[in-house]
């Protein structure tokens, strides 16, 4: 590498200012991106990846934070040291950014055609016609397909695929030097991941542009990036060829991470186990109501007759993508939503009772919900959090042997019981989870229904929850039923596997067969955009 | 119970006083030097208001008479126990002070008059002007031994001067501003009990509940409160009560929509339904879950919602249908301030009082915002 890199940190350091203290985000790091090549930012969240990132175009929340130290260099420019009128030249122009969340980064109130023009006349002073022309290649480029019928449509018209579409090919009207990719597929289904990876790399070596890949998943690292940076606590541990890292990994770290996806087996299938849990044609249909009368015209099927079983000391698996009703089917079997169909748990037909009625069935029907940032009250100690399902269902219990059963389900979950006074926002997300998982087991219930329990933590954290799942449900003989878009996850704790789409169930039955043989055309694009980040024919999977 | 818990466990650490959060957000209204200092030069004023019976009164604290101790700021004694014949004892009357002067010995506040005193010695046609604007001989005039009279005192000035009945200005001022904070803290309590209540049941229901009684609100307040009060004027009394009654039958309306909004917006928190999950009943997780979230926005509303009805009642007063003639009354003031232009003093004063307790208020409410305000730094 004789020439220059294209973009040169060096010695970067980020500071934030925090009730008067200081604290480093980053680390004096330094990396160089050259000419046509991908990067990938690589660590778990709170590593500072983003951060970096961010501070290339200057974009985070000064002077909150600030630099103590280094330099950006972008064609030899200090990015650092020069004005907000230069930045601005260089933001959306030399460099574009592609940020997590297409829908937040997308104005609600604006057509794409009006958002993809304003950055041509912007930056390139392109008149309305020609930046209509120039919008319809862009949206060819990347691969909306009748690109025309789109231009009015709004962001919400889209699904989460078109919009992430939709933001690269802004970020591409500028024919950027660098585009930065912050978590680019994180938000968005392993089908469609596979999709966008894919238009990436694609327009990257048809581009020659310099990729800055920011993520938490080594799968896409190893199917995208030239390079890898590997972060952890602000700092750079290990940078080299993808190849190089994935295969000789020389920092402790680097291991730890790669060595982080969930293992193990469930425990074998037995189909003799006693069903705890039986779902029979299980219907929500929401209606859709119209004209003066809310006559109901039509009605959306979430869940669309499904029959599951979920035994003593056994897993059944949902899976799908976003919006094929899998947390419905969830939430209707735990009588959180009304559903029709039969409902029998431990024998009794629960369909027909009431909230009172159900009270005391509660303790042992117990929901672990997805984000464990949302689901524990933030003005609850976590002590308070567990006691509550105690005082309602076991009201004749002391303080004392409240607060005992509270300390042994915590050393339970594998958490400090010393801590138990401590508020949510004291604990890292695996730990959140820890405690929500505790608050389910302290009523030592039956029936838990996982909602997504992994999906928002660290691939290293997600490893640990599902062994540590999987050991609770063999010491007390739990049913679990286990919704996730992570096939990973559900591999390593499923015995049954239900494949949804659509409110309907594609292919239902034991996990080694879905996984080692399956029968449908969904499931095998399924299974080999999650283990492979490959993606399926046109229209077998959503776009 | 915590406490409790952490007599018998011995690694059970006890909780500390206040929550993290409520830690950091005394630490941020302790950061906005204004709202804090404001905060107490207001609680001291309140405070002091509260026993204003003891800075102005026309009865003396203490007495003692023939050996007895006597309180006649809480007792009212009859003028008999003095030798006199009257119901009521006027002590203000040189003939009870010489009396209790010659069998024992008194103390008095230090402004002998309270709001309704009429001074009976000024110096020219009321309103006078302040006592310390006169020299002491004019100040004494009407006093039988002139400025050698032994009521010729520093207690008996007016140091605001009097109004157009000889009432002392600055006793008026001190009841009056206790009255208006009264009135105006329990409007505020009852308007947000009632308030949160009816926001919190809207919100947490929503539909039909929510609809219908929305549509209420709405033609509620669409009843002009003025017309009521000026019907009401009519058949009852005006009194202290009667007008917060009124007051509050139309001021819960303002908190309604805020809380409701928070109820609507958390009611669907994944804590929320986790709690549903445990079975936990509607009560609770509206008292325990969802009133904690809508606090922030009711506490930042409730310094203003106070200053409003300050500045209600005073209006009222001002227009003639508020607290009945002779009360102690900022309004009442500002009303004589315009009646008299040529007394300055009264407008003056009123002026001073109102806007020094309305803006106390509005800068602890602004430190109240600043303090609930997640997105808050100091640097």
């Amino acid at each position: 590498m004789t020439e220059a890199p294209l973009l040169s940190v060096r010695d970067l350091s980020v500071a934030f200012v925090q009730e008067g203290r200081q604290s480093m985000a980053v680390d004096h790091i330094s990396f160089d991106i050259a000419k046509g090549e991908t990067v990938a930012l690589v660590g778990e969240s709170g590593s500072g990846k983003s951060v970096s990132a961010l501070s290339v175009l200057k974009l985070l929340p000064y002077p909150t934070a600030s630099h103590p130290s280094g330099q950006i260099l972008f064609q030899g420019a200090d990015l650092l040291a020069t004005n907000e009128k230069e930045l601005r030249r260089v933001r959306g122009n030399n460099i574009t950014m592609i940020f997590q969340e297409p829908m937040t980064s997308l104005n609600p109130l604006h057509s794409i055609e009006q958002q993809i023009v304003e950055v041509l006349k912007l930056h390139q002073g392109l008149g309305d016609r020609q930046a209509k022309a120039r919008t319809l290649e862009l949206l060819n480029e990347v691969g909306i397909r009748e690109p025309e019928k789109r231009l009015d449509a709004y962001p919400h018209q889209l699904s989460g695929g078109q919009r992430q579409r939709v933001m690269i090919a802004m970020a591409l009207a500028n024919e950027p030097e660098l585009l930065i990719a912050d978590e680019p597929t994180t938000a968005l289904d392993v089908t469609v991941q596979a999709q966008i990876l894919e238009l990436l790399a694609d327009l990257k070596s048809r581009k020659n542009m310099s990729m800055l890949f920011i993520t938490h998943d080594l799968g896409i690292v190893r199917k995208i990036a030239d390079r890898v940076c590997v972060m952890t606590k602000g700092k750079i541990v290990e940078t080299g060829p993808t190849k190089d890292i994935f295969a000789n990994p020389q920092h402790a770290y680097t291991r730890h991470l790669l060595a982080a996806e969930p293992k193990g087996k469930p425990p074998a299938a037995n189909n003799a186990a006693k069903p705890v849990m039986t779902g029979k044609d299980i219907k929500v249909w929401f209606p859709i109501k119209r004209g003066f009368f809310r006559r109901t015209v039509d009605n959306v099927k979430a869940v669309d007759g499904i029959d599951v079983t979920v035994r003593a000391g056994q897993t059944l698996g949902v899976v799908g993508e976003s919006g094929s009703g899998k947390t419905t089917l969830g939430l209707a079997l735990a009588r959180m939503i009304s559903s029709t169909g039969s409902i029998q748990f431990n024998g009794r037909d629960i369909n027909k009772l009431t909230f009172n009625d159900m009270r005391p069935l509660r303790r042992e029907l117990q929901i672990v919900f997805q984000d464990p940032f949302g689901s524990l009250s933030p003005r609850m100690s976590i002590s308070e959090i567990i006691e509550e399902g105690l005082k309602i269902h076991e009201p004749k219990l002391s303080p004392d042997q409240r607060d005992k059963r509270i300390v042994d389900v915590l050393k339970e979950v594998g958490l400090d019981p010393a801590t138990r006074n401590r508020y949510p926002h004291e604990f890292s997300g695996g730990q959140r989870q820890r405690v929500a998982i505790a608050r389910a087991m302290v009523l030592n219930p039956r029936f838990v229904m996982l909602d997504e329990p992994t999906s928002a933590l660290d691939m290293s954290v997600q490893a640990q929850v599902v062994d540590l799942l999987r050991s609770l449900q063999a010491k007390h003989d739990l049913a679990y039923l286990f919704i996730s878009h992570d096939l990973k996850v559900i591999r390593a704790l499923a015995n049954d596997v239900i494949v949804m789409r659509n409110g309907k169930i594609v292919e239902a039955g034991p996990s080694e067969q879905i996984f080692g043989n399956p029968q449908t055309d969904y499931t095998r694009a399924l299974i080999s955009a999650a283990f492979k980040i490959e993606t399926a024919p046109v229209g077998i999977v959503s776009e | 119970m915590a406490e409790a818990a952490a007599e018998t466990t011995p690694d059970r650490i006890a909780r500390p006083r206040m929550s993290p959060l409520n830690q950091r957000r005394w630490q941020n209204f302790k950061a906005n030097r204004r709202g804090y200092w404001s905060l107490w030069i207001f609680l001291v004023l309140f405070v002091l208001s509260l026993f204003s019976e003891f800075i102005a009164n026309d009865k003396p604290i203490v007495a003692s008479y023939k050996g007895e101790i006597l309180f006649p700021v809480l007792v009212a004694y009859p003028e008999e126990k003095f030798g006199g014949f009257y119901a009521v004892t006027d002590y203000r009357d040189p003939v009870i002070q010489d009396e209790i002067k010659a069998h024992g010995w008194m103390i008095w506040p230090p402004v002998r008059y309270s709001y309704q005193t009429v001074n009976n010695a000024i110096p020219e046609a009321a309103p006078t002007k302040p006592s310390w604007l006169y020299d002491k001989k004019t100040l004494c005039n009407q006093y039988p031994q002139g400025a050698a009279d032994p009521n010729c005192i520093v207690g008996n000035w007016n140091w605001l001067g009097t109004d157009d009945q000889a009432r002392d200005v600055l006793a008026r001022v001190i009841y009056g501003f206790r009255v208006s904070v009264l009135f105006g803290l329990i409007l505020t309590a009852g308007s947000a009990l009632i308030g949160v209540t009816a926001g919190a049941l809207q919100g947490y229901f929503g539909g039909w509940t929510d609809l219908l009684f929305q549509r209420f609100i709405e033609i509620w307040s669409a009843i002009p409160v003025l017309y009521l009060l000026l019907i009401v004027a009519a058949i009852l009394p005006p009194g202290f009560f009667i007008l917060l009654g009124l007051m509050l039958l139309f001021s819960w309306v303002a908190l309604v929509g805020v809380v409701r909004a928070e109820f609507l917006r958390a009611r669907n928190f994944e804590y929320v339904n986790a709690a549903r999950a445990l079975g936990v009943p509607n009560r609770t997780i509206m008292f325990r879950h969802l009133l904690p979230n809508a606090m922030v926005a009711t506490l930042t509303f409730l310094p203003f919602l106070l200053s409003g009805s300050i500045s209600m009642l005073t209006s009222l007063d001002y227009l003639g249908f508020g607290l009945p003639p002779g009360s102690a009354s900022l309004g009442e003031l500002l009303k004589q301030a315009q009646r008299n232009l040529n007394a300055p003093w009264l407008g003056i004063s009123g002026f001073v009082v109102i806007s020094l307790m309305l803006s106390l208020l509005v800068f602890v409410g602004e430190a109240t915002r600043d303090a609930f305000d997640p997105r808050k730094t100091f640097r």
